[in-house]
């Protein structure tokens, strides 16, 4: 009973902000639409016993994609209106599409179950052990079976790590720290260090 | 009871809603870039349903996977947003035909 109390909450909870994420005026209310919505898929999640993924959301989108996104709006000086300026023009067709598409998905779940879905059965190779936690058991799955895949989305965070900084660096003199190679290959420890024997009580003259 | 039925239909309301927010906000790209994060909620909802009710953790395994394609893709498409609105001085993408020869 409790339990379909909270999916009840939190499904609806994160189909009203989903829904406020895509109809806000204004981007900002967006982002926090969107973080509602992590937060309530996150509690969706841990109903159904993944709590490593739940706060991996919380962890990572919350904390990581919705505040780069918030950078991103507050940094750019965005004008609202002319944003919103297609919103009535595109809103009929919008709407016919995805309930078209709707349509599809609930008549393909329909059909598919009518009533009941039938899942296939696992083979068992994966199955989690009911006797340690959730994160135990991916923990011994992730580093066993899927470690080279597991260290290929490592990379494919650096690419994205790397992309990011090429893009948006901008390569002007007048930036503070800008690196010269050509004098930082050409300095030595001759000319860069020089012997001093300083006298007591008068220091270093530089 | 809850069952598995439940969760696909969230999953499938969550990714239509994303889908929409491409076809409204067809000018203000942070807002595609937010619905495309919707569509991957809703995908890691779903693999993580099966999961639990298959008892098979692949499933889980794979939406840390998409979690952090989504994280990079969200980096990535942020910073180009940002070099296009230092170039452009808007972030309307609706005629974005520089490119064209």
């Amino acid at each position: 009973m409790i339990q379909a109390i909270a999916f009840y909450l939190f499904a609806f909870l994160v189909i009203a902000s989903g829904v406020l994420t895509i109809m806000s005026r204004n981007p900002v209310h967006s982002v926090l639409w969107l973080i509602l919505a992590f937060f309530n898929a996150a509690g969706l999640m841990v109903l159904l016993g993944a709590e490593f993924i739940a706060m991996l959301l919380v962890v990572v989108y919350v904390g990581a994609v919705a505040v780069l996104f918030l950078f991103v709006v507050m940094m750019l000086d965005v004008d609202l209106a002319e944003l919103r300026a297609g919103f009535i023009k595109n809103f009929p067709l919008g709407i016919a599409i995805a309930l078209v598409l709707l349509a599809e998905l609930v008549l393909g779940i329909g059909a598919l179950s009518a009533g009941h879905l039938e899942l296939g059965t696992a083979t068992g190779e994966n199955a989690p052990n009911l006797e340690v936690s959730n994160i135990t058991n991916i923990g011994a799955l992730l580093y066993s079976k899927y470690v080279f895949v597991f260290e290929a989305a490592g990379l494919i965070l650096l690419v994205a790590m790397i992309g990011a900084i090429v893009l948006t660096h901008r390569d002007l003199k007048t930036t503070r720290g800008h690196q010269n190679i050509t004098r930082q290959v050409r300095r030595n420890p001759k000319e860069a260090t020089q012997m001093k024997q300083p006298t007591i009580g008068e220091g270093v003259e530089l | 009871m809850i069952g598995i039925e439940h969760y696909i239909i969230v999953s499938a309301i969550l990714f239509v809603l994303g889908v929409l927010g491409i076809f409204l906000n067809r000018k203000n790209v942070i807002t595609i870039l937010m619905a495309i994060e919707l569509i991957l909620l809703a995908v890691n909802i779903n693999l993580v349903a099966f999961s639990a009710f298959l008892g098979d953790l692949t499933g889980q395994i794979f939406a840390m996977f998409v979690l952090t394609v989504a994280a990079g893709e969200a980096a990535i498409g942020l910073a180009i947003l940002v070099i296009f609105f230092r170039d452009r001085g808007t972030i309307a993408v609706d005629d974005v035909n520089r490119m064209k020869g």
